[in-house]
This record gives C-alpha cells, sequence and structure tokens, in this order.
C-alpha cells in the first residue's frame, strides 16, 4: 500500500494515533470531528484494538482513561459541546496521573454555536477547562502532515509526563485534505509510560522521591493498588489538610512547565530581521503565512511565528520576539483569547494588536496583509 | 503564490461534487505529483442546498486552502451558480450545466455552457455520474492534469463494478470540450 | 468458622469512614466473602467506585481499586473490562451516583449486556452530603431537601436494569447478610451485566428523618418488608402492601455479552 495519500486532517489525526499505537478509543458523534472516530471505528478492530462509541462525552472520557489504566494508549476526539463534557473526567486524569489523548476539532460559538464552521474560541479552555489548578498540554498542528506528527507527538508526550494531552485545531484543518506521506514505521519514535522496576509490594504509585513523574503499573499486573480523583498521597490514598496537597499540585504543574524545552514547538517563517511580526496557529497560522509571503513582496519585513504548543505557552519565545519587533499582529478565530497570552508575554515591550473573527469563516490572508500595512 | 490555480465545484448537494473535488485534488496530489488540497463548506443538510468543494492546485506550497479568486467554476445548479460565481477571478471561467443553469450573472469572466447531465444521463446512462463527466470537462478546459492521472484517481475511488461506466462518463467530459474546440 | 477477612483488607486502611449504624459494613463483609467463595486472584480484581458514602469502599480493600468521579464508575469499568475482558470488573455505587448522576452510564450498561457486576447500595438518601433525597426515596419520605415530605417518584432500581436489558438482576438487603453473599456470587459468575440492588440503613441522614427510632429499627423493617420472590408472586394485593421482591428478580440466559460480541468482531476480520 502507498504510504502517499491525499487524507482529511481527521483522517490523519486518526492514523497518527495509529503509528503512535494507539489501541484504545473511546467517542460519541460529534460535527465536526467524527471522522476521526469513524476511521478509527473501521482500523481499530482489525487490529484487535478497542473501540467504543459510548452513550455520552463524559462517559467516553471515562472509558479512555479506564482503557489507559489497564494499559492501552487510549484516544478521544470531541468538538466544542462535548469539550465541555470531557472537563469533569479530563480533571481526573491531570489528579490521577493517566497518560490519555484528547482530540478536540474546533469549531464556532459558545452553545451548538456554528457546528460546522471553524473556530479557536475552545483554546482557553484547553488550558483551564477543568476545575482547579492543573496542568495542561495542547498542541495545535496547522496541516494534514503536521495533525499526524502532532498527534504521534501527543501520545509521546502524554506518556512520558503521565498527563492528558490535548491536540486542539479548527474545523478548516480537520477537513480540508492535503497530501500526506505516512512516515515508515519506527520513522518516528515512539514512547511508553515509565514503569515500575520494583516488586509489588515496594510500590507507590505516586512515589515522587526520584523524579517528578513516578513509575506508573497498570491495572491487572499485579501491582495492585489504590487510584482516586481525591488529593492523595505517595501511596494513592486520599490525604485531607496536608501539605502534600500542596507540594503535589506544584509537582504536577512542574511536570510540564519544568519540561518547556522538550514540550513546546514552533515553526518561524521569515522572522530574521521583521519589523512585524503574526502570532498564529492552525488556519490563522496558514493565512498568516500567505499574508507574510505577500507582504514581502510589498517590500515589508514581516515574519511569522506559528506556535504548534499553546500550552504551555512560548512565553520566552514570545518575550524575546517582542524585543525585536515593533508589533505582534494576532490573527485567532475567538473575540481575543490567544492574543492576551501574547500581550502578557510582550510586557509592553511591543505592540500588540488582535484580528478576531467567530463568523464560521476563516480570517483571509488579504485580512492579515490590511493590518501588516497598516502596522507600519 | 506563483501557479495557484483555484477550482470551485459546485451545485446542490447529492450530486457528488465534494467527491468530484476530491478526486480532481487526488490526481494531481498523488498520481501528478502537484501540490494540491481539497476543503468543502458543510452545511447541515445532507442532500440538497447549495453545496461546493474547492481544489487549490499551485507549483509551490499552499498555505490558505480556501478559493477566493477563482479560476475556474464549475456550477451545476442555478442556485449554486448565483450563491457562489462572485468569488470567479477577471478573466476566469465560469463553466456552468446548459440545461441547468439559464441565468448567469454578468462578470468579467468567460462563460462555458455544456450539457453535464444530459451527458451523463443520456450519452452514459446514468445521472449520478454527471460528477465524473464534470470532471472530464473540467480536466480538459485547464489542462492542469494529465487525463491518466484522471483516470486512475477516479478509477480507485468509485465503488467496485462501476469502472466502465465510470471511464465511459469522463471520456465523455473530455469529449465535450474537444469537440467545442473544434 | 471465622472467616479471615484481614487478607482483603488494606492494612492500616481501617477504620472506615462510616457512621455507627450504617449497614455498609454488613454489605462490605459479604462482598469480601462472595469473592472469596469464588476462590478469585485478587490480581484479576477491578473494584471502581463513584462518589458517595460506598464509593469510598474500594480503598479498604486490596484489588486493583478505582475512585472515579460522581456518576461515572461504570464508564471508567468499561473501559478496563473491554481492555482486559478477561479480568473481574466490580462496581460499587449508591442510589444517588448509580441511578441520578450516573443515570445514562447504568442504563446503557445494561443494554450493552458487558459482564460487569454493579452493586447499588441503595439507602434512599445522599449520605456523604447530608440527606437529600435521591431518585430511590419514596413518595412521602423525608430528606433535607423534601422537608414537607417528598413529592417527587421513585426508581424502582430492578425494573429500570430489568427494562434496560441487564440480563441478571437481582435485590438483596443489609438484613439478610447470608442470602445476599449468594446474589453476589451469582451476579459475579453470571456472564453479561448483573446488577444487585442492595437495600441499606442510612440511620444517620435518612433513619432519623423517617421515624426510625434506632438502626435496628431499619434491619427490623427489611427483616419485615422484603420477601423471597418466589412467596411475593403470591402474596394478595393487600397482604403486598409496603413489602417488596427479593432474591433473584430476573435472569436471562444466552444473550450475547458485548467483549464477546466485539471481540468476536475482532477474530472474524482476522479471517
Amino acid at each position: 500500500m502507498t504510504r502517499v495519500k491525499l487524507l482529511q486532517g481527521n483522517e490523519a489525526c486518526a492514523e497518527g494515533a495509529l503509528y503512535a499505537g494507539c489501541n484504545f478509543f473511546a467517542g460519541y458523534p460529534i460535527t465536526p470531528s467524527t471522522e476521526v472516530a469513524e476511521h478509527l471505528a473501521r482500523k481499530l478492530p482489525r487490529s484487535g484494538g478497542v473501540f467504543l462509541q459510548m452513550e455520552d462525552e463524559i462517559a467516553a472520557m471515562a472509558a479512555v482513561i479506564g482503557g489507559s489504566l489497564a494499559g492501552c494508549k487510549a484516544l478521544t476526539a470531541t468538538s466544542g459541546p462535548g469539550f465541555s463534557l470531557k472537563q469533569e473526567n479530563l480533571g481526573f486524569a491531570m489528579l490521577t496521573e493517566i497518560p490519555c489523548v484528547v482530540v478536540d476539532v474546533m469549531r464556532g460559538g459558545p452553545s451548538t454555536g456554528v457546528p460546522t464552521g471553524p473556530g479557536q474560541s475552545d483554546i482557553m479552555q484547553c488550558r483551564w477547562g477543568t476545575h482547579g489548578d492543573h496542568p495542561s498540554i495542547c498542541l495545535t498542528p496547522a496541516y494534514v502532515e503536521e495533525i499526524f506528527s502532532e498527534t504521534v507527538r501527543a501520545f509521546n508526550l502524554s506518556e512520558k509526563y503521565r498527563t492528558p494531552v490535548i491536540v486542539a485545531f479548527d474545523e478548516v484543518v480537520g477537513h480540508m485534505r492535503e497530501r500526506i506521506e505516512i512516515p515508515e514505521p519506527g520513522a518516528i519514535p515512539l514512547v511508553g509510560r515509565p514503569r515500575p522496576t520494583c516488586p509489588p509490594s515496594e510500590y507507590l504509585p505516586y512515589d515522587d522521591s526520584r523524579g517528578d513523574v513516578p513509575p506508573m503499573a497498570n491495572f491487572f499486573e499485579g501491582y495492585r493498588y489504590h487510584v482516586t480523583g481525591l488529593n492523595h498521597g505517595p501511596d494513592g490514598f486520599p490525604v485531607n489538610a496536608s501539605p502534600r496537597i500542596h507540594t503535589d499540585e506544584l509537582r504536577l504543574l512542574r511536570k510540564v512547565e519544568g519540561n518547556r524545552g522538550d514540550i513546546v514547538r514552533f515553526a518561524e517563517h521569515r522572522l530574521e530581521d521583521a519589523e512585524v511580526a503574526v502570532f498564529a496557529y492552525g488556519i490563522c497560522g496558514r493565512s498568516a503565512k500567505t499574508a507574510v509571503d505577500q507582504a514581502r513582496s510589498e517590500g515589508i519585513r514581516a515574519g511569522l511565528f506559528r506556535p504548534l504548543t499553546v500550552w504551555p505557552f512560548p512565553e520566552e519565545q514570545v518575550a524575546a520576539l517582542s524585543g525585536r519587533v515593533r508589533r505582534i499582529v494576532v490573527p485567532e478565530l475567538s473575540l481575543g483569547q490567544i492574543v492576551l497570552e501574547v500581550d502578557r508575554c510582550a510586557k509592553g515591550r511591543c505592540a500588540v494588536e488582535g484580528i478576531h473573527r467567530v463568523d464560521g469563516d476563516p480570517i483571509t490572508p488579504a485580512q492579515i496583509l490590511a493590518r501588516i500595512r497598516e502596522a507600519l | 503564490m506563483s501557479g495557484r490555480y483555484e477550482i470551485r465545484f459546485s451545485g446542490s448537494g447529492g450530486q457528488g461534487l465534494i467527491l468530484a473535488g476530491v478526486i480532481f485534488a487526488e490526481a494531481a496530489a498523488i498520481y501528478d505529483g502537484i501540490n494540491a488540497v481539497q476543503s468543502q463548506s458543510y452545511g447541515p443538510e445532507a442532500r440538497g442546498g447549495a453545496s461546493k468543494s474547492e481544489v487549490i492546485l499551485s507549483d509551490g506550497a499552499i498555505d490558505f486552502p480556501k478559493a477566493t479568486s477563482i479560476d475556474l467554476m464549475l456550477a451545476l445548479t442555478q442556485e449554486a451558480c448565483a450563491k457562489y460565481c462572485k468569488d470567479v477571478k477577471e478573466g476566469g471561467t465560469l463553466l456552468v450545466d446548459e440545461d441547468f443553469v439559464h441565468d448567469v450573472p454578468a462578470g468579467d469572466y468567460n462563460v462555458i455552457r455544456l450539457p453535464i447531465i444530459r451527458t451523463a444521463s443520456e450519452a452514459v446512462g446514468k445521472a449520478f455520474v454527471a460528477n465524473i463527466v464534470a470532471i472530464g470537462a473540467i480536466a480538459a478546459i485547464t489542462g492542469r492534469v494529465s487525463r491518466e492521472a484522471v483516470e486512475k484517481a477516479v478509477l480507485s475511488r468509485v465503488p467496485k463494478g462501476t469502472e466502465e461506466l465510470n471511464r465511459k462518463a469522463l471520456s465523455a467530459g473530455y469529449e465535450l470540450v474537444e469537440r467545442r474546440t473544434v | 468458622m471465622a472467616f479471615d477477612y484481614g487478607k482483603y483488607i488494606r492494612p492500616g486502611k481501617l477504620p472506615h469512614i462510616w457512621c455507627p449504624g450504617c449497614s455498609y459494613g454488613i454489605v462490605f463483609k459479604s462482598l469480601l466473602r462472595a469473592v472469596d467463595a469464588q476462590g478469585l486472584d485478587p490480581d484479576d480484581i477491578a473494584l471502581v467506585s463513584g462518589i458517595g458514602c460506598a464509593s469510598r469502599l474500594p480503598g479498604y480493600v486490596d484489588f486493583n481499586t478505582l475512585h472515579t468521579t460522581h456518576g461515572r464508575a461504570l464508564a471508567f469499568a468499561t473501559g478496563l473490562k473491554m481492555a482486559k475482558p478477561d479480568k473481574h470488573v466490580l462496581v460499587v455505587s449508591g442510589d444517588g451516583d448509580a441511578t441520578a448522576i450516573g443515570g445514562n452510564h447504568f442504563i446503557h450498561a445494561c443494554r450493552r449486556n458487558i459482564d460487569i457486576t454493579l452493586l447499588v447500595f441503595n439507602n434512599f438518601i445522599y449520605g456523604m452530603t447530608g440527606g437529600q433525597y435521591s431518585p430511590s426515596t419514596q413518595p412521602g419520605r423525608f430528606a433535607s431537601t423534601m422537608p414537607y415530605g417528598n413529592v417527587d417518584f421513585a426508581f424502582d432500581i430492578p425494573a429500570l436494569a430489568t427494562g434496560a436489558g441487564a440480563t441478571f438482576v437481582a435485590r438483596g438487603t443489609a438484613y439478610h447478610a447470608a442470602a445476599l453473599d449468594k446474589l453476589i456470587v451469582d451476579a459475579m459468575r453470571h456472564r453479561g451485566f448483573s446488577v444487585v440492588d442492595i437495600v441499606n440503613a442510612c440511620p444517620t441522614t435518612y433513619g432519623r428523618r423517617n421515624k426510625f427510632k434506632s438502626p435496628t429499627d431499619m434491619l427490623l423493617w427489611m427483616k419485615d418488608a422484603f420477601v423471597p420472590a418466589a412467596a411475593y408472586a403470591k402474596l394478595s394485593p393487600d397482604e403486598a402492601a409496603g413489602k417488596f421482591p427479593m432474591g433473584v428478580l430476573h435472569r436471562v440466559d444466552g444473550k450475547p455479552e458485548f467483549c464477546e460480541a466485539y471481540y468476536g468482531m475482532v477474530e472474524r476480520l482476522k479471517s
């Protein structure tokens, strides 16, 4: 079978998951992410994996965590309203440190909104969607080939750091078809969860004395232990009003924030001598690249910073960028979310200005080009 | 943006225009090695309404995947023609079904009228292969994708047992254009 | 014939959180005896719970234990079971956890007929949060959120499970503990989704509000009100008033179990 294909973004996501070793999917139908489930419904049973269409989004998230705890590499995919419903158990996976990947194919609007149009207004929910302090890793591919590779990376990061990883892309890149060359098996290294080496009698599931990511035993392997959504001690059992809660929550954040060098990934385009930079991800990153090239052809020194990791936010990179350019333009399919982060990191070193659109159509290169011209 | 060529397939839902876009993009990207992306706008309805599918071809990278300055637009219905033809660029081509689109909005583009649906139902024998006839016609008009690539792409996507029918439909599409130019 | 509960209980995890007079301890012991009677390896058992008083039970037991979110235990359990279909997956839940917030997961686990055993610790009240009425609180009963008597209606949990497609449905009580052992054994041995509705006493938040003088009174009520299903069927309408059937209430053998159906499909696709 040829490894060069014309694939939809959602299909590439499913293929990336399979490449990463995903053998468990649970989901619920929702536009515009359903093709991820449909693709895996065809593929997973053929490789002996589990495909489950659950009774609702909440159950799908729960089943994924159960599957992962039993040793599977587990995935769910959803969109806006479904992503809201996932938050409860997403928080459970974060606190109990059970790896899993959640795909959010972003559509427009709050509530039912614009089911068939693109949006990027879930991006703060990707960071802060579930209650309580918690870590977040969120990857934001913009090209079909990138959806494949970032889905593989999501599984790797999730296993390595024992934390859920969100892959968020918009309806346009989820539904568009583009040429993709599927890498040979082994070309992208795969990472598994850290595993205990001690005998079961000595196993402490949340022992952080040797590092921030404790080894994880799967259920039914002889390491009988307790998993709870209550704050817990090294042995996994609940603790109340203990200093351990504070230090353990700091550890959960540190797993992610302390490994920015490994997690944060981005693409730069013509930024070397840029006077005006565009900060954009997903479909806006694609529009921006065209706009930057057009601006350059007009003699304007423009460049693009396109994050592939939005959470943790590329703080250092944006801070450095803000010291080099006069203005950062931030196109996003929301009324102003990620622009706040850019502004926070720019700390007044340059002007930061958003372009916002939420009518279910993408921001065009012409819209961005107009703002680039105005900037000078 | 050098060599960027934008095509829009439009008609009513159920006419197979999304598939037509996918096949055309596959012919270009997989079989001819040209950069191509395909996208579509979805509505809530699976059948009826105006529907469109877009293919961008380019020598270089394709970043923005939607058509905004269309080189060639196909309209199989009056409704789709009226709704979508505004994006056809100056000097572009508007290809319409001559039986189903009577009222072509005035514009600075070339209009080509072909009996696409009639050819499918009468000459080929099945109205549902109108999308394949359209692919043949568009491939002939644009000359951007090789006939061999288009044929391979069509045959790899259509249901088993319908290969001959679709091959015939594709040829009929090419012939509509070739006959017109001689 | 002293039973050694200690071999299943995690060292240092008792005392439990349940109030004096709560009947959950009786059911807890029945569960351990039932597991022991089957000679199962604790490594092969997962015990899953949601939120509520009953949901603290897994923490005390030396199995693979998973204390999840409110109402969602069955959905987590479905993930575990589908990943490892040869293992035993048990869920303990309260009446509110299983049939209010978890009602959707409950009926769909029944429909799917997945080989999981659900034990509903049914005490007619939300105990942990202090005595709010639940979907199993009978009309007229009192709760902190029905201070003038319950004007809402109750689920008949076995009927709900039967209607939704569960293939083993039973009811037991904390009073009839020896009979309960056998119901739990039969439920776990059944291939398919099994539900045991276990009537329990919450003297602290339910008994006091509903004219039970003591925890013992609540157990004595169970003794009188719950009648073996065969005997219940012979009661006249007058005799049946205020009484409820117990024992195995519904059983279907031979309906395909979900894991078998799924992995059967996987096998077919290989050929």
